[in-house]
Order: structure tokens, then C-alpha cells, then sequence
């Protein structure tokens, strides 16, 4: 096999696992647009605040420590202890359901009804909201996810593939990146555990009564509210895993909360209500945008991940309107 | 008491078509304009000119453009930040290779252009509705924003990527440049503000207009009813971004003199346009103004309050202004999801019949 073929297969692999990546933020638009039609732009924000939480309980961080600083001139920062891994992670599951409590009571609740642009913007203004609230409690500062996942290149993957060129050609191997294998598997069980809970559990089964038809799921007695605070928190729940994996990738910080753009044309691809094609359109953005990064990017100056994908999601949408799998848009005067 | 319709007696078409039939309405009109004509420019200092007036008029002519979209025509839009970086960069590339152009031509001939671009990506919208189309106009603003950084023509092969204002005059008075007094800056932006505003009104309760509301109430049923809506939506995303593309070019050229395409014209700017517009009113060209006003003064104040009152670290009030802007941005919607303007209306309701409610 050639070199440039072998690149290429390279790249796509990568493409995959990035897409994986997109997949698990598109993953909880994806729910939340379902059970209660909200566009909810706050997912990506939802991350970085799951992301800080999970950082901050695990290292023992005071929240609030640079308001209080701040008001009263102290100079405290850490409680001094470390919290296990996993006490941590249900710690901030348990945060991600109280915040979901809280916005349904305090915004939902009083939103019923209004136009999508509205509640589209309450999610704006609750993402400015908590991607401040968020650096108030913990700082604004980079920090390092560790929670045990491996990182770095996958050594054997290089040395396996490494006699796969031709003789004589300049090769060194296929290089990926363990910590996004973990999370394509990451993603597989999540879609699995997902797809079994909404098929096979009385609540998932209300969860898509609900989907289905707000009035309808409410005359056979199933409560909105209650449904929303579970689909707010399975959300935080899928926000939180992507937090950890962005997070262990790229660091905890601000620019975390910007993977809802990355989300965005994964969403208009796949449709705003399908499962699958937030999985299936995730992948084919991750390959399209690294292999035209890969092989078009040098020749007009670099940079295209930006808006490669928006473009294609748009190309696409002009043939189907809804999206690879979303439901067909009927209209009726 | 304040509203009094008798005695309004309308003997004229042209009377009863008027944009302020209440007597009390049109004086308070022409009162606005002479405050802000003649008053203002009397007690305008370099920082109230450039922290609060300059860019209340800059972002209100965005608004108004975004209102027109939006508001009117119902096509969410999410790419206002890259169509005012159209209309920044066609200023400078006009101000730079016309030397002797007059500013007004440059201003209008920027906003032409991103009228061009801005209809071009209005395109899609005749397939794509809802939030398929803002998340589509997304497009817009990463593409336009990656291809003005791109490419070395727009900004003149500048080592540093930026561009900058040189000085201009416009009837002997210097309006941009770092030589340019705040009295005639802000009079150049006032200038267009109410003329835009202008134009904006009356597009909107004309035939333009009416397509456009047709179409946002429901577009189907104003097709059948014989709005073209190929017409419509694309003569909507073209004034709303020759709109859009002025107050680019005003932001660019005489608020902030220099600027640099992701920086100045992020995804951020988008949002903030869009917060203005809801907030102040859907489709309401005083609802442009107010929200406009709102989204400038606040940061200022909270900026004066926390940082000048109180002695915080700046970083802190920062992040204390986005938990504010975001709560009150919800508050908002929870009380009033018809934003300022209605708020006004139902005032105005409220003060005609006072102080006999009943």
C-alpha cells in the first residue's frame, strides 16, 4: 500500500473518532429537542458547567472562593482533600439533576406555550447565565481533567501498521489517539443504554409518549413536568460524559462551551429529532471536515474546520429540509 | 388625560396615514429629534460619545436590520456578526482604493454590498425553515468571517491583519480618524440612524412589508394568497442586511477607527444583536431602539457599579456581568416574552384611559 493511501485511511479513522466527539454534545440537543421541542443552546455550556463541577469536587476546590475573596478580602481557595474519581462523578450527576430541577421550575415552568424563538433565547440567556455562575463558583482558570483515562497515541496501532507502506517510502505508522477510542466505545454504550432505556423502561416509554405528543401523553395521565426534569437531567448526564472527554482532551476551560457550535451542523445534518443521525451525521461531518482539511485546506489557506461542516450540513439541506433522518416537515394551512 | 384622540379629526387620506396620527405622539417625535439633534450634541463628552451614544446608535441600526428579518419575516437569523463584518471591510476597501469618495456614498455603497452577500445567503431559506435556517445562517457568519481573514486582498496585505480607519471629512468637518470630534461622529451615526429608521417604517406598513408579515405568519397560506415568497424573503435578508451592512460599516469606520475580523465581528456579536431585538420587541421599530439601548447601557453600569463601586477584580465582574445579562435576559422573557415595545404599548393603553380605567 502506498503512503498517501494510508494517510488517507488515517485521516478518516480520525475523522470518525472527532465525529464520535460532536456526536456525544449533538447527543443531548438531540433529547432535549424531542421531549419538549426546545432548541437548547446551553448544551455546550451544560458541558463546560459539568466539566468545572466534576474538576472542582475532585480537587477539593471551594466554590465561590474568588467572590468571596473578593468581598471579604480572605484569600481561600481549596478545602485541602481529594475526592475519589467515581464519589466525584455522582456528586456532579447529582448536581446536573438539581440544575435540571431548578430550570424547570424556575424557566420551563413559566415559558409553556411561548413561540420556539423564545424559548430558544431563554436557552441563550441561560447559557450566558451559567457559563458565568460557572466561573463565579469555580474560577476562570485552565484546569486538567484526570480521571483515569488513557491519553497519548496508541503505540501498537504504530509499530502494527508500521510495515503496511510499500518498500521505501517514508512511513511511520498510523498514529490515533487512545483517549477518542475510549470515546467512540464511550459513545457506543451510551446510544445503547440510551436506545434500551427509551424502548424498554416504563419512563422511556413516557418519554416518548411525550415526543410524540404533548397533549396526548397528558390525557393518558403522564406528567410534563416530571418528564422534562428527567430529560433535563439524562442531558446534564450525556453534557457531563462529553465534558469529561472534551475536557480530558483540551483542558477545562471556557472554550469548552463552544463544542455547541461543533454540534450545530451535526444537528441540521442528522435532523433535530433523531438519535441515529446525530451518531450518523457526527461521523460524516468528522471524516467530510478532516478530509477536506486534509486534502483541499492547504490550497485555500487552512482553517476550514470553522465552516466546512456548516456548509455541508447546508448542501444537504437544501436536498432534504429535515435532515438525513429528522421526521418529515408537513405543512397545513 | 395624555392620549387624546378627540379632537384628532382626520379630513385627508394623507392625515389618516400618517406614521404618528396622535397629536401628542407627533410632538413627542419632534421633541426626540430635537434632543437628540441639538441637546445631546451640547452635553456630548468624548466618553459618553463613545461608550454610550455612538454605539447605541451603531447597534440600533443593526437591530432595526435584524428586526426586519426576524421580526417581520420571521427567518431567524444567526449570521448578523459576519454581515457586519461585509459591511466593515467593503468600507475600507472603498475608503482605501476611492480616497475621494464622500463617506455617505462609501457607508451606502458598504451596505449595498452586504445586501448582495446577505441575499445570496438567503437563498437557502426558501427550503429550509425554523431553526434548520438559523443554525444554517451560521454558515454565513463562520464562512464570511474565515474568507475576510483568508484572504490578504480584504485588508490590504496588512502585516497585522487589521484594518483601520483613515480620516475622512465630509463638508469640511473630520468624521472619522483619531482627529474626529465626538459631536460630528455622533451626528454622521444619528444622520443614519434616523434615516434608516425612517425607511425601515415605511417599508414595513407598505406592500414590502405586508409580504413580509405575510409571510412570517405563515407562509403557505401567503403563497396561495398570492405572495411571491421567493420576492419576500429574499427582499427581507437584502434590507436587513443593507441595514446590517451600514451599521458594519459604522461600527468599523467611525466607532471603533480599527478592527480585526474575529475579534470584532464574532459569533458573540450575532447574539447580542439577537438579544437587543428580542428584548426591545419582535417587529417593532421602537423595540430596535430601546433594546438597543438596553444591551449598551447595561454593561456600562454594571461596569461602573461593580468595578467603579464596589473594587472588585475586574475578572470577577466580568463573569458577574454575564450571570446578569444572562438572568436578566430570562427574567425578561418570563415576564414580558413580547419584549420592551409591548411593555410600552400596554403603558400607552394604560395612560389613555387614566386616570378613568373603567
Amino acid at each position: 500500500m502506498s503512503a498517501d493511501f494510508l494517510y488517507t485511511i488515517e485521516v478518516i479513522l480520525n475523522g470518525l473518532m472527532a465525529g464520535v466527539m460532536y456526536s456525544l454534545v449533538a447527543l443531548g440537543f438531540v433529547l432535549i429537542f424531542k421531549a419538549s421541542g426546545i432548541f437548547n443552546y446551553a448544551q455546550g455550556v451544560m458541558a463546560l458547567f459539568a466539566a468545572l463541577t466534576l474538576v472542582g469536587i475532585q480537587t477539593g476546590q471551594i466554590p465561590f472562593a474568588h467572590l468571596i475573596n473578593a468581598i471579604f478580602g480572605t484569600n481561600v481557595h481549596h478545602f485541602g482533600w481529594q475526592v475519589p474519581t467515581v464519589l466525584a462523578i455522582a456528586l456532579t450527576v447529582g448536581v446536573m439533576v438539581v440544575f435540571a430541577i431548578i430550570v424547570e421550575r424556575y424557566i420551563l415552568h413559566h415559558l409553556v406555550n411561548q413561540e420556539p424563538i423564545i424559548l430558544f433565547m431563554a436557552t441563550i440567556g441561560l447559557a450566558y447565565f451559567m457559563e458565568g455562575f460557572g466561573e463565579i463558583m469555580w474560577g476562570s482558570d485552565i484546569k486538567t481533567l484526570d480521571v483515569g483515562l488513557p491519553s497519548g497515541g496508541s503505540l501498537w496501532l504504530e509499530e502494527y501498521t508500521l510495515g503496511w507502506a510499500a518498500e521505501g517510502e517514508r512511513y511511520y505508522g498510523m498514529y490515533l489517539d487512545k483517549l477518542d477510542m475510549v470515546a467512540s466505545l464511550v459513545a457506543i454504550v451510551l446510544v445503547v443504554s440510551l436506545t434500551i432505556f427509551s424502548q424498554y423502561t416504563t419512563t422511556g416509554r413516557a418519554l416518548r409518549a411525550v415526543a410524540d405528543d404533548h397533549q396526548a401523553a397528558l390525557s393518558v395521565g403522564i406528567s410534563l413536568r416530571t418528564i422534562w426534569v428527567i430529560v433535563w437531567s439524562i442531558a446534564g448526564f450525556v453534557a457531563l460524559v462529553a465534558g469529561i472527554m472534551w475536557g480530558a482532551k483540551s483542558g477545562v476551560q471556557f472554550s469548552l462551551s463552544l463544542i455547541a457550535l461543533k454540534a450545530l451542523p451535526v444537528l441540521m445534518l442528522g435532523g433535530f429529532t433523531s438519535i441515529p443521525g446525530a451518531i450518523i451525521g457526527g461521523l460524516i461531518i468528522g471524516v467530510g471536515e478532516k478530509l477536506f482539511e486534509y486534502a483541499i485546506g492547504p490550497l485555500i489557506g487552512g482553517a476550514t474546520e470553522n465552516w466546512f461542516a456548516y456548509m455541508l450540513a447546508l448542501m444537504f439541506l437544501v436536498f432534504r429540509p429535515q435532515g438525513l433522518f429528522g421526521e418529515k416537515i408537513i405543512e397545513r394551512v | 388625560m395624555f392620549y387624546r384622540e378627540s379632537g384628532d379629526f382626520k379630513k385627508t387620506y394623507q392625515k389618516d396615514s400618517q406614521t404618528f396620527p396622535i397629536k401628542f405622539d407627533r410632538w413627542r417625535y419632534y421633541f426626540v429629534m430635537l434632543v437628540a439633534f441639538i441637546v445631546i450634541p451640547m452635553f456630548l463628552t468624548d466618553y459618553s460619545a463613545n461608550a454610550v451614544m455612538i454605539p447605541f446608535l451603531v447597534w440600533a441600526i443593526a437591530a432595526l436590520g435584524l428586526n426586519i428579518l426576524v421580526g417581520y419575516c420571521g427567518q431567524l437569523s444567526l449570521g448578523t456578526g459576519g454581515f457586519m463584518a461585509v459591511g466593515a471591510y467593503s468600507t475600507y476597501k472603498l475608503m482605501t482604493s476611492f480616497p475621494g469618495m464622500d463617506m455617505i456614498s462609501v457607508i451606502l455603497l458598504s451596505g449595498l454590498v452586504t445586501a448582495v452577500v446577505g441575499a445570496l445567503f438567503g437563498l437557502p431559506s426558501l427550503r429550509i425553515k425554523g431553526f434548520y435556517l438559523a443554525v444554517a445562517t451560521l454558515a454565513a457568519q463562520f464562512f464570511l468571517v474565515w474568507l475576510l481573514n483568508k484572504v490578504p486582498w480584504f485588508y490590504n496585505y496588512s502585516a497585522s491583519g487589521q484594518i483601520s480607519a483613515p480620516q475622512r471629512e465630509l463638508f469640511g468637518v473630520i468624521i472619522t480618524g483619531p482627529h474626529a470630534t465626538p459631536v460630528s461622529a455622533y451626528l454622521f451615526c444619528l444622520i443614519f440612524a434616523v434615516g434608516l429608521a425612517w425607511i425601515a417604517r415605511n417599508l414595513t406598513r407598505g406592500r414590502m412589508g405586508r409580504s413580509w408579515m405575510a409571510i412570517r405568519d405563515m407562509d403557505i397560506a401567503a403563497e396561495i394568497i398570492g405572495v411571491n415568497p421567493l420576492m419576500a424573503k429574499l427582499s427581507a435578508f437584502a434590507v436587513s442586511s443593507f441595514f446590517i451592512g451600514v451599521s458594519g460599516a459604522l461600527l468599523f469606520s467611525v466607532y471603533l477607527g480599527a478592527a480585526e475580523v474575529t475579534e470584532a465581528f464574532s459569533i458573540n456579536v450575532s447574539f447580542a444583536v439577537l438579544f437587543m431585538v428580542i428584548i426591545g420587541g419582535l417587529g417593532s421599530i421602537f423595540g430596535s431602539f430601546v433594546g438597543a439601548a438596553f444591551m449598551v447601557l447595561m454593561p456600562v453600569l454594571l461596569k461602573n457599579i461593580l468595578v467603579g463601586g464596589l473594587g472588585w477584580p475586574t475578572d470577577v465582574a466580568a463573569h458577574f456581568e454575564f450571570i446578569i445579562v444572562g438572568g436578566l435576559i430570562l427574567i425578561f422573557l418570563i415576564v414580558e416574552p413580547h419584549g420592551l415595545a409591548k411593555m410600552a404599548r400596554v403603558l400607552k393603553e394604560k395612560l389613555r384611559l387614566w386616570p378613568f380605567p373603567h
